[in-house]
């Protein structure tokens, strides 16, 4: 079972996304629903505002126990969370997986795009970027999967996944098989 | 419906504010409370909207320089509102590289008969609804997000539930008809044929659905959310309360949280002996004074 952050953003669409790549998803909320999943997906959304819940509902280190021990799939905001360092504004973050990233680095609502990368092992898929942020630097254990303009886009550590767009709103369902996998292998 | 990648670039960004609380902001002051207290966005205006309905006069897009100091002062989008029909003030916002318009009726209409031509705007726009024909009209025209309207600056959620009720309750309606009497659907709600067609197939719109108007208090904002709605804007309900902090927080927890009525507890009971702003009964509003008999 797949959980997905519900606390604010697109973890509808994250769980529609699990099922049509062949899994099942519950919508996690609480630590006792955390203790309940194989892998979790942090979703697409506002960074501050998960990250503000998180805190006030003290699930700050349940999260970050869970990382340490299952596999975590952050897409956008979910990237923000996991990383070790975010920049532009500086803020908390989970620190699970090796990269700096900077939050809105394209810019605004009007820099967002649609476009097409090559993921190793994993072919041609679309990528959706809505005010993303940028891969500014990926420590030695990351293994970047797959790069937009020369900046990782798709990377892992371990067993967590980062993508820095939206698999979930494209309709390949690559990368939540790639995910779907990690967490089979645990 | 055209699906194309900049519609779904439109759509994907109201995808990414779901469950979350949009807050009406007039000041770079308060778009910052708005994201401590967890805002997922915040929406730019003039005034807010009970300010509009006592002081009364035009009102109009928010001042540049205000924006401009609310876009700087924080990191989660910033919307801003345009009047009904005043497609050059929406130029205007998306020069300034706003992440989304409201066409709102909360502004004094620019123009009685025509709303904006959205379709041709690569900015995003939100609109307000009452009624499912009047959501798919602004789809048509290139809404990438409705809203229920509410009455804006009432304090007051019977418009809100009313307009939910009827959006809800006219998709469901739609989704049990044989396709042979879509077309007479589509003639009553004065819609597209083929959005019509869209909602009978999958029970919903085809673009996320939030709710705004009337929402000031935590158990509001639930209410809402239970009743549909995706997010929730609130308007004066967090300035006009004596503690917008509190109140702004308390609203984000009990949007979050809503199908856990423990939770929405702990979030009435966290604003304390703060009190919301004070209500209107929109009932014994006179016609004229309602601000969602503004547009079509």
């Amino acid at each position: 079972m797949i959980g997905v952050l519900a606390l604010q953003g697109d973890y509808e669409a994250h769980a529609r996304a699990i099922v049509r790549a062949g899994g099942e998803a519950c919508e996690v909320r609480t630590a006792e629903e955390l203790q309940a999943v194989d892998g979790l997906i942090i979703p697409g959304g506002e960074s501050t505002t998960m990250l503000k819940l998180l805190d006030r509902e003290n699930l700050f280190e349940p999260l970050r126990a869970f990382g340490n021990a299952k596999p975590v799939f952050g897409t956008c905001a979910g990237a923000i969370l996991l990383a070790r360092e975010v920049s532009n504004p500086k803020q908390n973050s989970l620190g699970l997986v090796d990269i700096a990233v900077e939050r809105n680095a394209y810019g605004r609502q009007l820099d967002s795009r649609v476009t097409s990368i090559e993921g190793e092992n994993l072919g041609a898929m679309e990528a959706v970027f809505i005010r993303a942020p940028i891969i500014r630097r990926a420590g030695a254990g990351v293994k970047v999967i797959a790069s937009y303009n020369g900046d990782p886009v798709l990377v892992e550590q371990g067993r967590h996944l980062v993508a820095t767009f939206h698999p979930e709103l494209s309709s390949d369902n690559l990368v939540h098989k790639y995910f779907l996998d990690k967490v089979a292998a645990q | 419906m055209i699906l194309n990648d900049e519609f779904r670039l439109k759509i994907g960004l109201a995808e990414m504010l779901k469950g979350g609380v949009i807050m009406d902001v007039t000041n770079p002051e308060q778009a910052q409370i708005a994201e401590r207290a967890g805002a997922c966005a915040v929406m730019a205006l003039e005034r807010v909207p009970s300010d509009i309905r006592k002081e009364g006069g035009v009102a109009r897009m928010s001042p540049i320089r205000m924006m401009r100091g609310i876009m700087d002062s924080v990191s989660i989008p910033v919307m801003a509102k345009a009047r009904i029909g005043h497609f050059m003030e929406a130029r205007v916002l998306e020069a300034l590289k706003v992440d989304y318009i409201d066409e709102s009726e909360v502004l004094t209409p620019a123009d009685e008969d025509n709303h904006i031509d959205k379709r041709g705007f690569r900015v995003p726009f939100v609109c307000g609804a009452k009624n499912l024909g009047e959501a798919l009209r602004r789809i048509s025209e290139g809404a990438a997000m409705i809203r229920t309207k509410g009455e804006a600056g009432s304090g007051n959620i019977v418009e809100a539930v009313r307009h939910m009720r009827t959006i809800q309750r006219e998709m469901k309606q739609l989704t049990v008809l044989p396709h042979d009497e879509l077309y007479a659907e589509a003639k009553r709600h004065q819609a597209p044929i083929e959005l019509v067609e869209y909602v009978a197939q999958n029970g919903k719109l085809p673009v996320p659905n939030f709710s705004a108007g009337g929402v000031a208090t935590p158990a509001d904002a639930a209410l809402m959310m239970a009743m549909g709605a995706e997010t929730v804007f609130v308007g004066s309900g967090i300035f006009k309360s004596n503690d917008p902090e509190r109140f702004a927080k308390a609203i984000v927890k009990a949007t979050t949280y809503w199908k856990d009525p423990a939770k929405v507890l702990e979030a009435c009971d966290e604003v304390g002996v703060s009190e919301p702003m004070r209500g209107l009964d929109t009932s014994k509003l006179p016609e004229e004074e309602l601000m969602a008999n503004r547009g079509w």
